[in-house]
């Protein structure tokens, strides 16, 4: 693996992000819908809803962010270069297709950690500073902290795998990014429940989906490059 | 460049199917270094086909090829791709990049030392170094060609694989590519050049090849034009002749005459030399006003025309 084409994927993908306003609307307009009226209601609050709050697991839906937010920008990732015509330029280089999957899985990473860890940090200094003294207490916990600042990474990675494998796989830019909220739909669906302790969050559920997202993760490029069919992507009508 | 005497490009009996569907078929031919080799056929031919399987981004379905002195297997794909440069029939830019981002992107992928410096000489090779600051979705068709053959000058490749440079360009953009063709041929760059303008190929190849589908034939221009059609003289006269069989038959060279027009005749010739002088004493002899005797000259075209059209009628039912 080279890591010069695989900078040169980041840096080009990255520039491209910045250009293209579709990405840039909607990296910003889903951490705006799961910020502000959750924000709004946890001002709302009266002091005694702090014992409701007391197991401090509430702010784990925010982990929906880095669910949703790489897998669009992933989507576009195969299937944008197909449309503007410039996967095939880009196969006729050197470049293997694992550094190109890599590149563009570190180019979705990037941003998407940025805006889940900025978000959250925002998030918790509003808490602190503008909640209820009992409300902020109860919600800011340091196990929460933790999965937060853990799972988030981990999360990201697996829905950048899954939209790049639907974006490998698709013709069409509207498309893959549907789909690619789709596929991410069950981890928000789980991480909302943990939040709302409809699932249990115990040490031992936080470990067990620690070490089924590494493998998820680390296998998750093998099944994406195994996907990724050349000939397809080129001679393929779209 | 390498050194040897190896061709750049040799293909043998190389064949492409998609299902049941044949691309092309029993490719074999060689590419020398520093040669301009034409690949013409028409739409479907499967030209682009064998560019992208040259290129590694397709894998043959039989036969062999070895491309820049590396035999083609999916193993030698990165080896070959680091020495040849392809130049798809579409620019394939990134649009909102400018044309310096785009260069430095795939001056990276190529790995290219300095690159800062093999960018600047790539844009000023193709005439666009004022516009490196520029988004390339502002520029017109012809410059963003101008950026993809940039591109594709930036590893300084051993074979550079042209697809339709001059697609849908006007005459002036072709005109300018043409020129970069011609620079790049001085520089010893083997180019194979996939083109259906035959004027393009008459003028910039030293061979051709004619493809549809299966090996049309191959050669150089003047070869083509030489085996398949017969030398001949053409005459033009002021009024027509009383006895054209009495002046023409039996003269030194001349096989025949065949009425060309009003006051025309084409005489098939073996040997123009003789015959041309023969002609004109014959002419002169019987007081026959002259115009003009010329040698006829087929076109690239005629002999592309002869064999795309025989192939088809060969594969009617």
């Amino acid at each position: 693996m080279s890591g010069r084409r695989i900078r040169a994927i980041v840096r080009k993908e990255l520039r491209e992000f910045r250009h293209n306003s579709s990405i840039v609307v909607a990296m910003s307009i889903i951490p705006l819908l799961f910020v502000a009226p959750p924000l709004i209601q946890i001002f709302a609050l009266p002091p005694e809803a702090a014992s409701a709050l007391a197991g401090g697991n509430a702010l784990l839906y925010m982990l929906g962010i880095p669910a949703i937010v790489p897998a669009l920008v992933a989507a576009y990732s195969i299937v944008g270069e197909r449309t503007q015509d410039t996967l095939e330029p880009v196969l006729t280089t050197p470049i293997r297709q694992e550094e190109l999957l890599v590149g563009k899985a570190v180019a979705a990473l990037l941003p998407s950690l940025i805006i889940a860890y900025a978000v959250y940090a925002f998030v918790l200094v509003a808490v602190g500073l503008f909640a209820r003294p009992g409300i902020a207490s109860a919600l800011l916990q340091g196990p929460a902290l933790v999965a937060q600042v853990v799972f988030t990474p981990l999360l990201a990675a697996w829905s950048i795998w899954v939209a790049i494998a639907i974006s490998t796989r698709s013709s069409d830019v509207r498309v893959a990014q549907q789909l690619g909220m789709l596929a991410c739909l069950p981890s928000v669906v789980v991480t909302t429940l943990i939040a709302y302790e409809v699932i249990p969050p115990t040490p031992g559920l936080a470990v067990g989906l620690f070490v089924l997202l590494v493998v998820l993760d680390l296998s998750g490029w093998r099944f994406v490059s195994a996907m990724f069919d050349r000939e397809r992507l080129i001679t393929a009508t779209r | 460049m390498t050194g040897s005497n190896a061709p750049a490009l040799s293909v043998d009996r190389l064949s492409k199917r998609f299902g049941e569907r044949i691309a092309f078929a029993d490719l074999s031919f060689e590419v020398g270094q520093g040669e301009v080799f034409g690949f013409l056929g028409p739409n479907g031919a499967g030209k682009t086909t064998t560019v992208r399987t040259l290129g590694t981004l397709i894998a043959p379905t039989t036969g062999s090829a070895t491309i820049a002195g590396i035999p083609l297997t999916p193993e030698n794909g990165v080896e070959i791709r680091r020495r040849i440069s392809i130049m798809p029939e579409s620019p394939g830019l990134y649009l909102k990049l400018t044309v310096r981002e785009n260069l430095e992107c795939f001056a990276d992928l190529y790995e290219v030392p300095e690159p800062r410096a093999r960018i600047d000489s790539a844009l000023a090779a193709v005439k666009l170094a004022d516009r490196a600051g520029d988004a390339c979705g502002t520029l017109s068709k012809g410059l963003r060609q101008r950026v993809a053959l940039a591109r594709a000058l930036l590893s300084d490749p051993q074979v550079l694989f042209l697809d339709e440079p001059t697609s849908g360009l006007d005459p002036v953009a072709s005109r300018d590519v043409h020129e970069l063709i011609d620079g790049l041929r001085q520089r010893g760059v083997t180019i194979f050049l996939t083109t259906h303008r035959l004027e393009e190929a008459e003028r910039l190849c030293d061979r051709v090849a004619i493809l549809n589908r299966t090996l049309q034939t191959i050669g150089r221009p003047d070869e083509l034009r030489e085996r398949l059609f017969a030398k001949s003289l053409v005459v033009r006269t002021l009024a027509p002749l009383a006895d054209p069989g009495g002046v023409f038959d039996g003269l030194p060279g001349v096989d025949g005459w065949r009425l060309d027009g009003v006051a025309g005749y084409v005489l098939p010739v073996s040997d123009t030399t003789a015959a041309a002088p023969a002609v004109a004493r014959a002419l002169v002899a019987v007081g026959a006003d002259v115009l003009s005797i010329s040698e006829s000259r087929h076109s690239l075209e005629d002999v592309y025309l002869e064999l795309v059209d025989e192939d088809v009628e060969g594969r009617r039912p």
